[in-house]
């Protein structure tokens, strides 16, 4: 169906080719997972299926890639449209229409389907991917989940053969990307389209996947079986690593398939207890945050209805939930960004109210790095962002570029942020904010887009942060991230607190946010790899 | 109303905007304050009454910057004056003294009711003409009209879609980023902040409109246009030069002094000219519709009601009626009834149209 023969890309300016002499072939009715880390060259891979690359992108291509027999040099992506939809990254950005039905319709409507049959197919894609009661919402006001099904839904109605997706599931909480994963297994097994998708969380793709593609620095590897692509692969799931720990073979990709295998792991895990990372760190008395009966309204809509919370200091608390719970807007309400509608904030040793104080003030207290931590950056270097932050919180000249050198594995100094990696980029806000040495760190979802190598020294970080006694405050889909760091959990829904204790307490007992280690050890609550390695390297 | 005798959906996006364009005609030809105050209310109520609401309601932005247009005239009138004699003082600024060569300026001074209702009434010509673009901005989302482009002017659609989404995209930016600035410390206030936002802002922009070009390019607008390249160039020349001649004719039509007799004329000619690029280029428009607008008798008594006033008032300032033009006198000006007939006319919309679709919130 595709088949990349010799293809190398080249951009204008860039050191290294982004792909590098790429011969594969993918045949029809497979869903293949391209699998590597942040910057490996994976979205450019996907976007030279629809020739966006080069078309679009501009750099030069080597070699051929066709699709359905059609040659992406010699046909522009519009004309590609047919036969190939990409659902790229973040799908509100790329959305035409003002409403579901119409953006589902666009497609069609510009490749001239007649109006009976445009009718049709709007009726049959609403029904399969779930959408028919949003049919007449406004797209700006669904959620992130409901977004990206529409996104599959609008390049699905127009009836490709192949469909591309770049991440379709990093920003969704962990039942919607189970939604958007079943709307996908369903078109690939029903009707027989081709999919390919690129996706860090490989926790909740991997097992879907028919085929895997590995990707390192513009090198891709030949379609291999799952099992054994998790075997070679640098970056892999839970899951995968409790099997290499163990030495499980074939390795187990599913929950189900590593339960079945794990009977003696249980039972020689039987006798000891799980030793949480926290234990080093010194929790101090729960005044770090206090919320008291907060309500914050956005847009005429309640988001936060009433919120007591109390974090202590020196801990690591996360917050999860939905998309929409409002873990966002109570992250802002504790920097100060949203206006409260009720209650009140105090942050820090000296009960501070951050509302009242002057932005120059406030950072001293509470350091808030936000979803987008882009927004952060202006400088045309990182050397000068750093200096510029050492600027803004009147910080000693060098102290965000040593925070930088501490937390990140090495950023070129003079490189511009917005050509960094996802996860370089964070690790550049991070030492922006902490060079004002707050008293609390909040960050807003710090893990889309960065993969488990980025994730891990993120939470290297946090830990060591809170062991000098910083109060961390985050909000994340990632329940491997939070079974990693937290020491608490706060399950947020429709603006009110449901679920909130000690972190192992939580995490186990929720279907939804349990991580895969906890899920094939249970009754057993184990959360990490690293605390079954610590445990067993005990016994022995 | 109790019953709806039509079902719901939305009227023809080129209704709307001709009936905008006729009423906007209107008020271009008239400085009657009770008239120009006429024209707002009824796009404030049609607009309430049938707006479409998957879209944001644009009108208050637009009567918004109406309000701050006739502010600022009459502001700037009582500081420098406009040339308008007049006997009622109302007060009197203290005179900045300048030098000779510049003896055809004044700063300060005398402020008489006169000159500034001679400005307020001219603000209020343009702020009337402003809330007409902006009802029908939000009677039919530019966007929908655009599906009615010719595919020969696919780079012109593709611009004008990105151009839509980014303006009001760069209010939400420019509100994330300061916000974000927050976060260092800085309040967002002041010369040199602007100066610093601009940057991110811009860039977030630019990233966000490339997105949405190659999300465009790759769902397949503009694919239907194939053909060669000599033939494509000749219909977008043609397309192009129909489109200045619609502006042109609009211009003329809209502002009296350019001399309303030439608006007509090049306005037919530029629509000819677009029509006739418009079938060349249909011929090889192979887009379809969902749910396309019909045109049904609504749509045309829309067009209808919105030109009345726009003839009406055309003939009104030819002959020069009372009232019209009013004079800058301190008195109530004179209010020609058929005037004000034609233009509740207009209004008439809000009520024999269909509902718009039901968007849940």
């Amino acid at each position: 169906m595709i088949t990349f023969e010799h293809v190398s890309v080249q951009y204008a300016d860039a050191p290294a080719p982004s792909l590098h002499d790429v011969t594969l072939e993918i045949p029809e009715g497979e869903l293949v997972l391209v699998v590597g880390p942040t910057g490996s060259g994976k979205s450019t891979l996907l976007r030279t299926i629809n020739g966006l690359v080069p078309h679009f992108s501009g750099g030069t291509l080597t070699g051929r890639v066709t699709v359905d027999g059609l040659d992406t040099a010699e046909h522009r992506p519009r004309d590609l449209a047919t036969v190939v939809g990409l659902v790229e990254q973040n799908p509100s950005s790329t959305f035409v229409t003002d409403v579901v039905e119409d953006e589902v319709a666009y497609g069609m409507e510009t490749m001239g389907l007649d109006p009976t049959t445009i009718r049709r197919r709007v009726e049959e894609t609403l029904d399969l991917f779930g959408l028919t009661p949003l049919r007449a919402r406004s797209l700006r006001t669904l959620s992130g989940g409901q977004q990206q099904r529409v996104a599959i839904a609008a390049l699905f109605a127009a009836g490709p053969r192949v469909l591309v997706l770049d991440e379709p599931t990093s920003a969704l909480d962990p039942v919607a990307a189970e939604e958007v994963l079943a709307s996908l297994h369903r078109i690939v097994h029903d009707l027989g389209v081709t999919v390919v998708l690129a996706e860090h969380r490989l926790e909740r793709v991997v097992h879907h996947a028919d085929r895997v593609v590995l990707v390192d620095e513009g090198r891709v590897s030949q379609l291999l079986d799952p099992a054994d692509a998790m075997l070679r692969s640098l970056i892999y799931p839970p899951v995968v690593g409790l099997s290499r720990l163990v030495g499980w073979s074939p390795t187990p990709l599913s929950i189900r398939d590593a339960r079945r295998k794990a009977g003696s792991l249980r039972e020689a895990l039987g006798g000891s207890t799980p030793h949480p990372a926290a234990d080093l760190r010194v929790i101090g008395p729960g005044d770090a945050v206090t919320l008291a009966g907060v309500r914050v309204s956005r847009g005429g809509r309640v988001v936060l209805d009433g919120i007591d919370l109390a974090v202590a200091r020196g801990s690591v608390t996360t917050l999860m939930g939905r998309n929409g719970a409002g873990k966002s807007t109570l992250l802002g309400a504790v920097a100060a960004q949203h206006r409260l509608a009720g209650g009140h904030v105090r942050v820090g040793a000296g009960a501070v109210d951050p509302h009242t104080r002057s932005a120059r003030e406030r950072v001293r207290v509470v350091g808030l790095v936000p979803q987008q931590p882009e927004l952060l950056l202006y400088a045309d270097s990182v050397a000068a962002e750093c200096a510029a932050a050492d600027d803004d919180f009147g910080a000693a000249p060098g102290t965000a570029r040593a925070l930088l050198e501490r937390i990140s594995g090495g950023i070129d100094p003079e490189v511009h942020p917005r050509d960094l990696s996802e996860g370089q980029r964070l690790e550049l806000a991070l030492a922006v904010i902490l060079a004002g040495s707050p008293e609390v760190l909040l960050l807003d979802e710090p893990t889309r887009g960065l993969d488990y190598g980025a994730k891990k020294r993120l939470g290297e970080v946090l830990g060591g942060l809170a062991a000098q006694g910083t109060t961390v405050l985050l909000a994340t889909h990632d329940v491997e991230l939070a079974a990693e760091v937290a020491d608490r959990v706060v399950i947020l829904a429709d603006g009110e607190v449901v679920t909130d204790g000690p972190a192992r307490e939580v995490l186990a007992s929720s279907p939804a946010f349990a991580p895969q280690v906890t899920k094939v050890l249970l009754p057993q609550t184990w959360l990490t790899v690293a605390e079954v390695a610590g445990a067993l390297a005990r016994i022995a | 109303m109790t019953r709806p005798r039509h079902k719901a959906r939305l009227q023809h996006p080129a209704a709307w905007w001709l009936w905008g364009l006729g009423l906007a005609t209107a008020a271009s030809r008239t400085t009657n304050p009770v008239l120009l105050l006429l024209v707002i209310g009824v796009c404030v109520l049609v607009v309430s009454e049938r707006r479409d609401p998957a879209t944001v309601n644009p009108l208050p932005a637009f009567l918004v910057i109406g309000a701050v247009v006739v502010a600022f005239r009459v502001v700037m009138t009582a500081l420098l004056g406009n040339g308008i004699v007049g006997d009622t003082v109302v007060l009197t600024l203290p005179r900045v003294p300048l030098p000779d060569w510049a003896a055809a300026v004044r700063i300060g001074g005398t402020v008489t009711l006169e000159s500034l209702l001679y400005a307020a009434y001219d603000a209020l010509r343009l702020a009337a003409v402003l809330a007409c673009l902006g009802a029908a901005n939000a009677l039919a989302s530019p966007r929908r009209l655009l599906r009615y482009l010719p595919a020969t002017l696919y780079d012109v659609g593709t611009a004008v879609v990105v151009g839509l989404t980014f303006a009001p995209q760069l209010l939400t930016d420019a509100r994330d980023v300061r916000a974000a600035r927050t976060l260092r410390g800085r309040d967002g206030r002041g010369l040199r902040e602007m100066a610093r936002l601009t940057v991110p802002v811009l860039e977030t922009a630019f990233e966000r409109s490339l997105g949405l070009a190659a999300s465009m390019e790759s769902r397949g607008y503009g694919r239907a246009v194939r053909s060669t390249t000599t033939s494509r160039r000749a219909a977008t020349g043609l397309a192009l030069a129909g489109l200045v001649g619609v502006l042109a004719g609009l211009y003329g039509l809209l502002d009296s002094s350019a001399g309303g007799v030439l608006g007509l004329p090049v306005l037919v000619l530029g629509a000819v000219l677009a029509g006739s690029s418009l079938l060349v280029g249909a011929s090889r428009d192979h887009r379809s519709g969902h749910r396309r607008e019909r045109w049904t008798w609504t749509e045309t008594v829309t067009v209808l009601v919105g030109a009345v006033p726009a003839a009406v008032l055309v003939v009104a300032s030819a002959q020069g009626w009372d009232g019209v033009v009013p004079s800058q006198q301190a008195q109530l000006p004179a209010v020609p009834l058929l005037a004000v007939l034609a233009v509740l006319v207009a209004a008439t919309p809000a009520f024999f149209t269909p509902r718009p679709r039901e968007v849940a919130p």
